[in-house]
């Protein structure tokens, strides 16, 4: 992965002396609350409900054993002994001080971390595939374009300040997993006919309080250009962005309002400007990245083992984990696997410190000591090699990280809710944990098979609810919390938006809504249906009957 | 009262800014809503009736493109006195400034206003005016200004700060040089790995 050199060694010292002082002029009276709030969001800093909340960045998902170590004793130290994994892929603490965050940032530093531009109007975390380098589908690498996005845009002078939030990803597999179509810009790489690398640009997703998916902007980018194309898009975002309503300042508002041939035909204008001038990468820059992301060394091994085999065969605990959490790997002998932040019963993306520590011993141990996290949610061993499975699986579920729960209806994405955010009209973690405990038998969840189910406590969408195949969304009637349920949505290539089904539901009536919606699927799936696939085919009708008249028959 | 930041030291403002009268009736915005002019959103904009009444005093001046726009031929002596600078408020297009002066370079200042710290596009701005338009001369940030934005502003080629009144200038000056080695590339500069070898960190 990534290493510092001295220049982005100093880079993050700097800032953390910078903050430091910051936080001494708001505490003096200096900074007024309105100034220090730009300031506090871009180091990570929200005021919650009842406590600030800090985002750490975890640069597009990748982390090393040494700093989870860190993150666990942070959380150990100013917390309450746990963290919350995002689906930006960042780590979030729930309770620290505001007067401590210099010094967090200041031991985050220590081991080439820290919590700048994770919040505010600027650009946020670059993310990506968290099975990017090992996947078996992959066309591109992405890692070295995004550490060199994320230094680009770490700090840039014209973008400190834009009308809103702007988040960017780059994938570089057929199968799309990292969502590139619900970013203010997804960068999509591939490789052309003549085998040069290439990008498909898209613009203007995000969800929110208006979701709309991206539209292409340009469909063939020559990868030299990545950086300059993306400052001509965001230049004309800051000067054109809306700036009088938050709730309509994203990218997608602009592209929508002046259309994506009058944006494409600006961006192009500002481009021509642009283009081949200093901001143009140069094979040497990008080679010197690379080299940080090269394959690690991994050993020449057979495709099968035999031990593994026989505790697939002899084990059914061990069978059921590698089915949902073991995925494959490019190189034979290798597997990646999820380490699931779901156990029933528990915030999804939690972990505690201990759980931490675990993770980065057997990173350690077993995958050349990185990790990844998952927009998902969840942890990611990226090398494990075949014959060591079974001892992670162990140790892991000592743990209780091995919920062998991963693409399952109980892998539920959800936000922090009105349990912490000062934003959410309505808690989210409780509808996980209820909806966790109404499908809790093993086998029931893999005769189901793969679902997504995504919770977000407002229209701010950070549980991503609008692509969840079931979404749920927390909102508010008069001071009571209801919930929103939409079906048919998803993320990946064939992204789409889901519907609304009806009314709002209460809290208590979430699990039997869901369990109405799956008893549906149950009845009218086709054997290689999917929930997805389902509700593509028959629509939303059967669904909403179901759920809303009472005592009607499925049809069939 | 504000104080100015020249370069890296504090320096005396030998410019008169000219703020148009308010008459209660202010501000007009723009309606959100179909306009084509996307930018002009809810911004403020000065009336006619304002501009009318705009008393522009004698020795060098800071005037809004607005009222020069309107005033110019009775100023253009002033301009050629080299008496005249214009004050582009955010919103404002920035071919409107450069279409308005054959020569951009005849203004001994251009100042950008920002009506709050949260609005960044004086960065844009600035940038554009060095890197596109070649001007030259010094290039002032204005408004809501505070240290918080120096290092950002110098780099988006800005070269004097009118600091905020009650806020303290002197201590301001050391965030010129927040950080020693940035990323990125700025009006004057390339980004760092054109800047140096790396390789050999």
């Amino acid at each position: 992965m990534y290493k510092y050199d001295k220049i982005d060694q100093q880079l993050v010292n700097e800032r953390v002396a910078q903050y430091r002082d910051q936080t001494r002029r708001y505490l003096a009276g200096e900074l007024t609350e309105e100034e220090f709030r730009p300031i506090r969001l871009q180091n990570g800093l929200y005021i919650q409900r009842l406590a600030p909340m800090l985002r750490i960045a975890v640069p597009y998902g990748l982390l090393s054993s040494k700093q989870l170590h860190k993150l666990g004793d942070i959380a150990k130290k100013y917390d309450k002994d746990y963290g919350h994994f995002s689906t930006r892929q960042n780590l979030q603490l729930n309770w620290p001080k505001l007067e401590d965050v210099p010094d967090i940032l200041e031991e985050l530093a220590t081991v080439e971390m820290h919590a700048i531009q994770t919040s505010g109007n600027c650009i946020r975390n670059i993310t990506t595939d968290q099975f990017a380098g090992v996947a078996p589908d992959e066309l591109f690498d992405p890692r070295a374009m995004a550490e060199i996005i994320r230094q680009w845009s770490t700090f840039h002078p014209e973008f400190a300040l834009l009308p809103r939030k702007f988040k960017i990803a780059v994938s570089g597999t057929k199968d799309d997993r990292a969502v590139v179509q619900m970013h203010d810009i997804g960068m999509e790489f591939f490789k052309n006919e003549n085998e040069e690398l290439r990008i498909k640009v898209w613009v203007g997703g995000g969800l929110g309080r208006t979701p709309i998916l991206g539209t292409v902007i340009h469909e063939s980018l020559e990868w030299q250009h990545a950086l300059s194309y993306c400052e001509a898009i965001i230049r004309i975002y800051n000067i054109h962005g809306r700036r009088d309503n938050s709730y309509k300042a994203r990218i997608k508002i602009l592209v929508k309002a002046i259309g994506i041939e009058a944006f494409k035909a600006q961006v192009e204008a500002e481009w021509a400007h642009l283009k081949d001038g200093p901001l143009t990468i140069t094979q040497a820059e990008f080679d010197r990245v690379s080299t940080y992301f090269e394959p690690m060394p991994y050993e020449t091994l057979p495709a099968n083992e035999a031990s593994f085999d026989l505790h697939l065969a002899s084990n059914p605990a061990f069978a059921a984990w590698v089915k949902r959490c073991v995925h494959a790997h490019k190189i034979p002998g290798y597997r990646a696997l999820t380490l699931s932040l779901k156990t029933h019963g528990e915030a999804p993306g939690d972990a505690t410190s201990a759980q931490m520590h675990v993770v980065a011993d057997l990173a350690d141990a077993y995958s050349f000591g990185e990790l990844r996290v998952s927009h998902e949610q969840n942890l990611i061993l990226a090398d494990v090699k075949l014959s060591d499975l079974f001892s992670v699986w162990e140790k892991a579920r000592a743990a209780g990280l091995a919920t062998p729960n991963i693409g399952l209806l109980t892998d539920i994405i959800c936000c922090p809710g009105g349990d912490f955010c000062s934003l959410a009209n309505a808690k989210s973690i409780p509808i996980a944990q209820s909806i966790q405990a109404q499908f809790d038998d093993l086998d029931y969840l893999h005769d189901i098979g793969d679902i997504e189910i995504n919770i977000s406590g407002c229209m701010n969408a950070c549980g991503h609810h609008h692509v969840g195949h079931i979404g749920i969304l927390g909102v508010d009637k008069g001071d009571t919390e209801w919930y929103q349920v939409s079906i048919g949505g998803k993320q990946g290539n064939d992204a789409s938006l889901g519907n609304v089904i009806g009314p709002s539901f209460s809290a208590d009536e979430m699990p039997s809504v869901v369990q109405k919606l799956i008893d549906v699927y149950v009845q009218e799936r086709t054997p290689e249906e999917r929930f997805i696939d389902t509700v593509r085919r028959i629509g939303m009708d059967p669904f909403k009957n179901h759920v809303y008249l009472e005592n009607t028959e499925v049809s069939s | 009262m504000s104080q100015l930041i020249k370069g890296k030291q504090i320096a005396h403002d030998e410019w008169t800014r000219v703020i148009p009268p308010s008459f209660g009736d202010e501000p007009v915005r723009k309606q959100a809503g179909k306009v084509v002019m996307f930018k002009l959103h809810g911004e403020e904009t000065f009336t006619q009736k304002q501009i009318d009444a705009t008393l522009i005093p004698a020795g060098k001046v800071l005037i809004p493109l607005a009222v020069w726009l309107a005033k110019k031929e009775s100023l253009a002596q002033r301009l050629a006195a080299g008496e005249i600078g214009i004050v582009l408020q955010t919103h404002e297009p920035i071919e409107q400034l450069v279409e308005a002066f054959e020569n951009l370079n005849s203004l001994p200042v251009i100042a950008v206003y920002v009506q709050i710290f949260a609005d960044g596009r004086n960065f844009t701005l600035g940038n554009l005016l060095r890197t596109r338009y070649g001007f030259k001369n010094e290039l002032r940030a204005v408004g809501d200004i505070m240290r918080d934005q120096l290092f950002f502003l110098q780099r988006s080629g800005f070269d004097s700060y009118l600091i905020k009144d009650g806020r303290n200038a002197e201590e301001a000056i050391a965030s010129l040089n927040d950080f020693t080695q940035p990323y990125q590339g700025a009006s004057n500069d390339v980004p760092v790995w054109r800047r140096l070898d790396r390789s050999q960190l």
